[in-house]
This record gives structure tokens, sequence and C-alpha cells, in this order.
């Protein structure tokens, strides 16, 4: 006998695509509409995005919950829902679940010096929480950003980035794997940024956000600098299937069975250095 | 305590007066020493002395396949309904580990964010669980993790007493069921009879791995880089066979049909397994279990150690099914039997 679940947590939100653009080859940006109103998520959490008959994928908001009315995201087309995602522009219709996930602890950060370590696409969760410090930015000290990706080709928000180059109340630094002919800026990995800041390391939080290859070293280079291991934050990726805890794929092979999709994405290094992997 | 007395030649009249009511599944025999819960209409089909069945009564619980949404973009505006199929059902002659095993899938699918689609179906479910008076066979591992003696999770539990059943009756549902079917009360003797049945239980079955169960998940906690996962991984084939035949078992993959109208479409849950390959794999290629070794020491520790820390219990029920099905004779025993030597 089949029956409807009114309160089934596999229900849909519906969404609109009120814009979007092509950032670099790989990666299209979407500011998207809720029918039932706001997201109402706190940043780092991601979403669920359904397209019907395509499937659903996890993709992390990339917009602060400061700013009302749509949210954002930023996807590479890599896999069979991200690359279905991209055929998409204004007017377009999805599906949403969530939000999901443990967001950064902006209420401990509170008050602290903040040093932002973004790789490649792992600007995208940190920028919901970049712009959400920025509206709220005498509740935070001093800010540091350091962002790095493969060539200037592949740098996301260029414009937005090119106002945190102006602005006073940040350091902003960037460094590319390898250079163009008109890039005049540094070259080098993301670690190499690191050594040249100065911080005070015990009322300063790192929030780091990248690909997993790139998290060994540059918390390498963060212990150096004396920053506490409760003080770094990261980001983990993981493939969250159902966002509920329960799908198991996100699974992270450590000894207090997280979830990354319940108990993070956001870890302090404290709490998951004794993954297998981060 | 509320027993009852069934005659072994009245379980046809019960099988059959239950199926007038609702669906009746019951273990069948299948050939070839298997056996299997299928759909039965009276006491002949069913199989009372079996092993455990192929695939567990989760089954019934989760289905392998199972529609969550059905969605239709036919409109202006996309449309969908969260939907599940779920009927009355009664499960017969469920053994003491697979009762274990529902009652950890309860604990699972319980758990907040609630899924409505399991909790419903188990709703619908009576179950009705069946003594093993002795070992099925020697895969087995039941006294090790405690579940070869009832401790409840069913609605009826028959236990053999020769020419008739005793049975306890544990819920309200069941309680009036039996006034319904006027099942006679059992007497002194019945209960004399029942305890001696379960003494004999107690001589015969022994913990098959030489081991403090307590001990168990710090042993795990300590063999995390042991040699024994190395050796598993070697013969592992990754067919996924031992998670789709555990009671305990619940990963899942979602995944969109669309008709063949391209108007309407469903989305499914399917069973998945932690063994195959691209379980742990993210878009962007990153294996975070690429090899063998890791999976199958992630399917122990999801059995001995981080259930045991997050449900306070063992999500192995020591059906034994995972060893006998195994293509590559891996047994859990023998891996638990090393990884203890080892971490002694």
């Amino acid at each position: 006998m089949k029956e409807e679940i009114k309160n089934s947590n596999w229900k849909l939100r519906k969404g609109t695509i009120i814009a979007a653009k092509q950032m670099t080859d790989a990666e299209k940006w979407f500011d998207i509409r809720l029918e039932d109103g706001e997201l109402d998520h706190e940043p780092g959490q991601f979403v669920q995005v359904e397209l019907y008959g395509v499937g659903e994928a996890p993709i992390s908001v990339c917009s602060s919950p400061t700013k009302r009315g749509s949210f954002e995201l930023t996807v590479r087309a890599t896999g069979r829902l991200t690359n279905a995602m991209h055929k998409l522009d204004a007017g377009d219709q999805l599906g949403i679940r969530g939000p999901f996930g443990k967001p950064f602890p902006v209420k401990v950060m509170a008050g602290n010096d903040l040093l932002f370590v973004a790789g490649g696409l792992g600007i995208a969760p940190l920028r919901s929480l970049i712009n959400y410090v920025f509206d709220n930015r005498r509740d935070f000290g001093k800010v540091d950003i350091l962002l790095g990706c493969r060539t200037p080709h592949d740098m996301l928000f260029g414009s937005e980035i090119g106002t945190w180059q102006k602005r006073l109340d940040l350091n902003f630094l960037c460094t590319v794997d390898r250079g163009a002919p008109d890039w005049k800026g540094n070259v080098g990995l993301i670690t190499t940024l690191i050594p040249g800041v100065t911080i005070q390391p015990e009322r300063t939080f790192a929030v780091v956000v990248g690909p997993p290859v790139m998290y060994k070293f540059v918390i390498a280079e963060l212990i150096k600098k004396k920053v506490p291991e409760r003080q770094i934050v990261l980001s983990l990726e993981r493939h969250m299937k159902c966002g509920m805890g329960k799908c198991g794929h996100c699974q992270i092979d450590h000894p207090k069975n997280y979830y990354c999709c319940k108990d993070g994405p956001t870890f302090t290094y404290d709490e998951v250095k004794e993954s297998k992997k981060l | 305590m509320n027993y009852h007395i069934l005659k072994k030649d009245e379980l046809d009249g019960f099988i059959k007066k239950l199926s007038g009511k609702m669906k009746v599944v019951a273990p069948v025999a299948r050939g070839a020493g298997n056996f299997a819960f299928q759909e039965v209409s009276g006491a002949s089909e069913i199989a009372l002395k079996y092993i455990p069945t192929i695939l567990p009564p989760k089954k019934y619980f989760m289905p392998q396949r199972e529609t969550m949404l059905e969605f239709d973009i036919s409109g202006a505006k996309p449309s969908d309904t969260a939907v599940v199929d779920a009927g009355e059902t009664a499960v017969f002659g469920v053994h003491t580990c697979d009762l274990a095993g529902i009652q950890c899938l309860n604990m699972v699918f319980s758990e907040r964010p609630r899924d409505y689609n399991y909790l419903r179906r188990k709703d619908k479910i009576l179950l009705i669980g069946l003594e093993c008076g002795d070992y099925c066979d020697e895969y087995a591992s039941c006294a090790l993790v405690n579940s070869h003696m009832p401790s409840g999770g069913y609605d009826l539990f028959f236990t053999d007493l020769g020419d008739r059943f005793i049975i306890h009756v544990h819920t309200q549902k069941a309680e009036e069921l039996v006034e319904e079917m006027g099942l006679a009360k059992a007497v002194p003797a019945d209960m004399t009879a029942l305890e001696k049945v379960r003494a004999h239980k107690r001589s015969v079955f022994k913990k098959e791995v030489n081991v403090d169960p307590r001990k168990l998940p710090a042993i795990f906690a300590a063999g995390a880089d042991s040699k024994v996962w190395k050796d598993v991984g070697a013969r592992c084939v990754s067919c996924g066979n031992c998670t789709n035949v555990c009671p305990s078992c619940y990963c899942f993959d979602m995944a969109d049909t669309m008709n063949l109208d391209l108007k309407t479409g469903v989305r499914t849950r399917t069973w998945d397994s932690c063994q195959l390959e691209p379980f742990a794999q993210v878009a962007g290629g990153e294996n975070f279990r690429k090899e063998r070794s890791e999976r199958q020491r992630h399917r122990y520790f999801r059995k001995f150690k981080y259930s045991v820390d997050k449900f306070y219990r063992f999500f192995c029920t020591g059906c034994g099914r995972c060893t006998r099905t195994c293509m590559a004779d891996i047994s859990l025993k023998e891996t638990l039997t090393s990884l203890v030597k080892e971490n002694v």
C-alpha cells in the first residue's frame, strides 16, 4: 500500500536559479532563490542539489547568511550532477535539501584574529565565512587571507578578490602553482605564503579549506607557527549522499566514527588529527 | 510474564489464520542447504529448522531497492511526493541473531533526522521470533556477541518444546492476536520445559572466540594498523556479498530514474556496500578507502568498534552469513582470533 510521507526528510525544497555565470572553464556560479523562504544556513554548511532525473550531489554554500533572499553555489563540472548543472541558467529550477552539516565555529572565533587559507575550489565554502566576517567585521580581530590556485586563469571570484586587495581591514596574499605571461604575483604552493604572515598564534584561528592533499602541508606550516591544534579549523571533503548520517559514504576513518555530513564537514585539527586521511 | 502454548499440529491453522489478516513470510528451504524468507500460506512450506537465510529479514524493513520520492517535471514547476510502500506483514520464524540485527537497524533509523520510510515499515511488521535450540553450523558466533538468547525485539517468540511451542507474548499487538487466536496459557510444566531448553543452550553455546567481548572495542582500537587487515585485504575480491547478507549493514546509495515518458520519475534508495571501490570516492578523484584492506578494516570496525561507541552495542549479531557467503573464505571468527592474538 503506497502512502505519502508528509514529513519525509527526503522531500525537496524548490529553488529557482536567479543568476548564473561561468567563472572559469570548469566552475560555474549560481544564485538560487527558494520558494519557501530563506535557506537559513550558517557559514560552512552545504546543501544537496537535486536535478530531477539526474540525481543529487552535495555542494558547499559559498554565500554568507548575511546575504538575504537567495544563496550562492560555485560548482565545478566533475561528476554527473555537476556536469548537468553547468547546462542550467537563470530561470531554471532545481531541488534543494538542507542546509546540512556543522558550520564553522563563528561564535568561538569571534574576538580572535583569523587566518584564512584557501586552496583552489576551497575558496567557495570559505567565502561564506569570509563574507560573514566582513559583514560583522568589528567582532573579529586582524584578518589575513591566503589564496592559492593552480594558474591565474583558475582564480575564482576575481572581481570580488580585487576589492579584497584594496581593503585596509585585511591582508590578502595570493599565489599560483604555475604563472602566466601577465601574472605579476607570487608563484609557488600555498605553503610558501604562510611563513611570511605575522600572527599572534595564541589568539589566531586558522581556517583551512582546500583539496585533501593540501591539508597535511598547510597544517605542518601552521604548527610551525605555533597555532594551537584546537584553533586550526578545517572543512573536510567526502561524498555525503544523504546528509543525515546514515548512508555511510562520508564516514571518516577515525576512532570517533565521524560522519562528515553530520559531525562535520568543519572540524578542528585537534578533533580529526587521528584520522587515517584528512 | 505472559506465555502461551501452540500445539505443533495447530501451527498450520495459526499461519493460515494469520495469512487471512496480513502477508506472512517465513523461512523456506530453497535447496542446496539454502533458505530464504518468502511468502507462505501454510505451515508445511516453512522450514522450522534452518540455518540463517541467504538474506536476513532486514529486506522487509529496508528493501534492496525502494522508492523514496516520485516526481513530475511535465508542469511549469516540478512537483514531488515522498512515498513509502508498506503493507501489514508478519515475519515468522526469526532467529535471535536476526532479531538483534533488526534492533540495530531500529536504532540507526530512529536516530534524528529520522527515516520515516523505515519507521513506517517497522510499524506494519509483526515480528515472530523462533528459538534456536542448537548451533546452526560452525560459522555462527552468536554467543560471543550474546545474541543467542532472546532479549526482546519481537512481538511473539516461539520456542520448540517437542510436541508444542511455548510462545512469549511481548507486546500489546501480540497480546491481542493471541487472544483472538484463542491460544491456551502456559502451565508450570511448560515453563519447566522451557527452562530445560535454555539450560541446554547455556551448556552448548560457548564464546566462539577466546576473548572477553567487552575488550573487543579496545582490541580493535589498538589493532587499527594490524597486519590482519593486510591479510584479509589480500584475499578480498570486493564483491560486497558480506555486507549484502549482513543483518545490520544499512549503507545505501540514492539514484534517480526517469520513466519512459520522460516526464515522471522516481528517486530510489538501493543497498550499497562499503566493500566496493568507489564507495568512499569523491568527485575530485580522491578515494578515502582505496585499498581492499582499508575497506575490510572499515567493515569490521563498524561491527565491533564504531557501533559500540555510538550505539553501545555490537553491530555483529554472530549470524555467520558473511563467512558463509564469502567467495575468498574470509572468516569472521578467524579474523577476530588473529586480531585478538596480536593484541592481547
